[in-house]
């Protein structure tokens, strides 16, 4: 062990950090992965659990179905664009891939929670059996997710606003970019299992 | 307003009411003895607020201990109660306390007591030994501490305000479920451990990208001491096994908040759904524990038997094989609840194939030692100590790989003979001989070898006096959780033989604490002036004791595995850098203790069902995290001068030796 | 603006595929389905229909993990992309697992009359 090396300053440079950080992010999106997979487990099992009440086919709707997954999957396209106009540091153009993937996201939302209230309204709510606990819960923490992912979109959208592409936005951008892409392959395995298999 | 909390929650029986008056009365004493000697403040600015993953460590084991004693307050309790109750006698406690107590103990030791010490010494030791001076993210650290701390204080706090679970520190449904337990107890259970998971959760993050980040330069992967590969082990286990955890833990809050049905008896719900999760949770668990143990014990060998560790590649390779086999074994857990033969034998097959990695490990420590100038140190006799207990548990653990066998023994004192075993031997054993060997790095006084000699025997003596006659009782029919048998089954005299090496083994504990006094006592004559007491070969060893906050001067460039021991050897005088350079390190800050005590509020707002409480906490989390988030950390600068003055004090005091 | 580079276009390539290929196994997947809960059990099987739908997932999330999450683009050593297979490995072990274990159990403990029902259904007694 020699002693040729003196640490910097700041021990660390900006890329230092952001690949860091986004190791981090990575490995956290990897274990809220294993938290869906548990749900999606717990689903699989349970999904015939109606207790004599309506199971998928009698519930879903489909045409709302494919729209809300359309609107996420060019939402999802749209945070890719996103991180191309990033790299080149135009922040008017971030602002509109922003605005887009917010907008996009938040008609998915609308469309989840319609569906989620004429469920209760109709009374098949979270309570009516072991189905469709599992059920809101899987959709429903994905939609969480979703909630959470809007929230992060308008509070770095108000820090591009104001304070420019600094390093710390732009790291922020590539994360929630990261995020959102990560919440429609999610998408991708609920469709599937929970609304095209459950019909059948 | 309250919720479901009212006066009823505050009256408890006599027992409880002394234990919650001594806790009360020793925490106002410390506070009383904060504010006359003047360290309130102190308290905050050098230990509460502080990001150094040393402090934090300290605090992190300062917080186990408490649980430990808690703990073993409670094994008093078990063992007084079965060595009584035969017969006629009914011992101290009725069997509703008793659920508690068992339930209470579990709970506490795994989560708070094991998990704590272990995230206390990976604080401590993780970054010095790679040669960094700090986790890869400071803030989070502070954050997963003081969730960690949040969850101990519900635990903690269900014994005045309301009561714990009755239902096993596992909280199996339907019994964990409202209609069988719609007290506050199993609530209490759900909501430290959610909170605490949490923590746990961000710190294997956190280490994770601490390992793969920040090694000092020229560490490759195979130039990391075995320690190093066990961490990355045990933190890949936490991160893929704690989801899991969190999942389950939210849906049977979901059945007993929002009348959800995942595990009711009723209404299309499956209770061994439950049991399938929480083992897929537990079973990694228990190697997240027993990993860092094994490094420990590896590091300990090498150092005390003069030589370097035999099979370092095959040890990588264990590691490795037990990291990826321990999330294949873990219905072994419920084989008795009513899997077919193709199930049950999978599970089985797999669970012996894991036993093979770690007979590996044993045999690599044994060679290690072979021809080897062993010095019989404390920490070389915990080892020991563990050699004999876990190899002891370990077969037992073999034969209940068995279904067949398993049949006969699962949910005996056979079982619990195991796994307490398993921990106490393996985990405890490994947390005691790592604390007694680098007790001298973090304060710069060696410890008493007399009085820790003197409290390994007893503790040794006394966890075999403890735990022998439970696996006979166990092969004798007798079940877990008992608080009363009949006179007749001629059980009372193994219980009272597990009394008295309970009693021996808090005797022992006592004798460590001694230690700790009276080594702080005759400090000044057991100095480490040159930081390596036990001429160690890792680089934490290369650093003054107590280390400075930044630990290291200059990030050391390193060349060979045990490289602190090779450049020992090597004839190069010691390098003085020709200047110092200003040194950043995170700044204090309050944040992680605001973060985490909105998450412990809404936890308790939703335990008592304070409706109004809990979207005001959810905001004030989200809140805080927003602005924490919105602002880069901020630093503190050591201006050049001060380490160099600083440097310029260690390297006298060595040039002492 | 600037003039794009050829780094931009082919990123912006990428996405656009990603984007075409998702939408497109979508939309084959939501109208297979339609289609059988129509009426067109003579061309669908429920076989067909079940494996056509794991294996348009499938090829979604893999397009999605390359092109949308750049899996495999890092450069050595390629953490992200060990963590990620890590990842799959467990998911796969605990979902098939899971399922695997609580079928079998459901198979092991049915009452009389579910015991019943099955013989008749599956082995024709």
């Amino acid at each position: 062990m020699s002693e040729r090396v003196n640490a910097g300053l700041h021990g660390e440079s900006a890329m230092q950090k952001q690949a860091k950080v986004l190791l981090g992010f990575w490995i956290y999106l990897m274990t809220d992965l294993v938290l869906f997979a548990s749900l999606f487990a717990t689903y699989a099992v349970l999904r015939s659990n109606t207790f004599g009440g309506p199971g998928g086919g009698q519930l879903f709707n489909l045409p709302l179905v494919l729209v809300e997954t359309i609107l996420l999957l060019t939402s999802s396209f749209t945070a890719g664009l996103l991180t191309i106009v990033l790299s080149r540091g135009n922040r008017r153009l971030v602002m509109v891939f922003l605005a887009l993937t917010f907008v996009l996201g938040v008609g998915f939302l609308v469309i989840e929670l319609t569906e989620f209230s004429h469920l209760i309204q109709d009374g098949n709510s979270w309570q009516r059996s072991g189905f469709l606990s599992a059920f809101f819960t899987l959709v429903g923490m994905h939609g969480l997710h979703i909630a959470v992912g809007l929230l992060w979109m308008l509070v770095v959208g108000y820090q591009v606003l104001y304070r420019g592409l600094t390093t710390a936005v732009t790291r922020r951008l590539r994360l929630i970019s990261l995020f959102w892409h990560f919440l429609d392959i999610v998408w991708i395995f609920i469709f599937s299992i929970v609304y095209m298999i459950g019909v059948l | 307003m309250f919720g479901k909390l009212t006066i009823s929650a505050f009256v408890h029986d006599p027992i409880t009411n002394v234990a919650i008056l001594g806790t009360i009365i020793i925490g106002i004493v410390g506070i009383i003895l904060l504010i006359r000697f003047k360290k309130l403040s102190w308290l905050w600015k050098n230990w509460l607020t502080s990001l150094d993953p040393k402090k934090i460590g300290v605090m992190y084991i300062a917080i186990a201990t408490f649980m430990l004693l808690r703990g073993l307050a409670d094994v008093l309790l078990i063992r007084t109660q079965q060595a009584l109750s035969s017969g006629a006698s009914h011992g101290i406690i009725n069997a509703d306390t008793f659920q508690q107590v068992f339930s209470a103990h579990g709970t506490m030791m795994i989560f708070f007591v094991a998990m704590g010490f272990l995230f206390g010494i990976l604080n401590l030791i993780v970054p010095p030994q790679i040669g960094s001076r700090d986790v890869a993210f400071p803030f989070l650290n502070s954050v997963s501490f003081w969730l960690f701390a949040g969850g101990a204080l519900l635990v903690n706090l269900s014994l005045a305000v309301g009561e714990f679970s009755a239902a096993g520190w596992l909280a199996y449904p339907p019994l964990s479920e409202l209609s069988y337990s719609p007290g506050v107890g199993v609530d209490y259970w759900i909501w430290s451990l959610q909170i605490a998971g949490v923590g746990s959760l961000l710190s294997g993050i956190n280490f994770l990208v601490t390992i793969i980040k920040l090694r000092a330069p020229g560490m490759t992967p195979m130039k990391m001491p075995i320690f190093i590969w066990s961490v990355l082990g045990s933190m890949s286990l936490v991160v893929f096994a704690f989801p899991i955890l969190t999942a389950t833990l939210s849906m049977l809050a979901l059945d007993r908040t929002l009348g959800m049905h995942f595990f009711t008896a009723e209404a299309g719900g499956n209770a061994m759904m439950y049991v399938n999760l929480i083992w897929a949770w537990g079973h990694p668990e228990v190697y997240i524990l027993i990993l860092p143990a094994f490094g420990i014990f590896s590091e300990i060998v090498s150092v005390f038997s003069g030589k370097r560790l035999f099979g370092y590649k095959s040890m990588v390779w264990a590691l490795g094989a037990i990291t990826f086999l321990s999330f294949t074994v873990w219905l072994h857990h419920f084989f008795t609840m009513g899997a077919g033969a193709d199930v049950n034998s999978f599970f089985g097959i797999m669970t012996m194939i894991i036993a093979i990695p770690t007979g590996v490990k044993i045999f690599n420590w044994l060679f290690t030692m072979y021809r080897g100038r062993v010095r019989l140190t404390t920490p070389m006799l915990w080892f020991l100590g563990f050699v004999v207990t876990f190899t002891l548990g370990g077969v037992a653990g073999v034969l209940m790989s068995v279904p067949a066998i398993d049949y006969q023994v699962h949910n005996s004192l056979f079982l619990v003979a195991h796994f307490h075993t398993m921990i106490i031997g393996g985990v405890l054993f490994g947390i005691f001989a790592g604390f007694t060997y680098w007790f001298p790095k973090f304060t710069g006084f060696t410890l008493n070898e007399r009085i820790g000699r003197w409290a390994f025997w007893v503790w040794l003596f006394g966890f075999l006096l403890a735990f022998i006659p439970l696996y006979i009782l166990g092969l004798m029919g007798a079940t877990r959780r008992l608080d009363h048998y009949d006179a007749s089954l001629g059980w009372q005299g193994l219980f009272i033989v597990a009394g008295i090496g309970a009693t021996l083994i808090c005797i022992g504990v006592a004798l460590q604490i001694l230690q700790v006094i009276v080594s702080i006592v005759q400090r000044k004559q057991h100095l480490v002036l040159d930081g390596d007491p036990w001429n160690g070969r890792t680089l934490e060893w290369s650093t003054v004791s107590p280390p400075p906050s930044y630990t290291f001067a200059v990030i050391p460039i390193v060349t060979d595995r045990d490289d602190f021991w090779v450049s020992k050897h090597q004839s190069i005088p010691d390098q003085v850098p020709r200047h110092y350079r200003a040194i950043a390190v995170p700044k204090n800050t309050s944040a992680g203790i605001v973060i985490a005590g909105f998450a412990t509020l809404i936890g308790f707002a939703v335990i008592w069902q304070i409706i109004w409480l809990i979207p005001v906490a959810l905001l004030g989390l989200i809140i805080s995290c927003i602005i924490r988030l919105s602002h880069d950390a901020e630093e503190e600068i050591i201006s050049a001068v001060d380490v160099e003055r600083q440097e310029l004090t260690a390297r006298r005091q060595r040039d002492l030796v | 603006m600037k003039k794009s580079t050829f780094s931009e276009r082919t990123a912006l390539g990428r996405y656009i595929t990603g984007f075409i290929v998702s939408l497109a196994a979508t939309l084959i997947v939501y109208f297979f389905v339609q289609n059988r809960i129509a009426g067109g059990h003579q061309v669908l099987s429920h076989t067909f229909l079940m494996i056509s739908i794991a294996l348009l997932a499938i090829i979604q999330f893999v397009v999605q993990a390359v092109f949308f999450l750049h899996i495999g683009k890092e450069p050595k050593p390629r953490v992200k992309m060990i963590a990620f297979f890590f990842m799959l490995l467990i998911v796969v072990i605990l979902v098939g697992g899971s399922i695997w274990i609580m079928n079998n159990l459901d198979y092991t403990m049915m009452t009389p009359e579910q015991t019943k029902t099955y013989l008749q259904n599956n082995e024709g007694l």
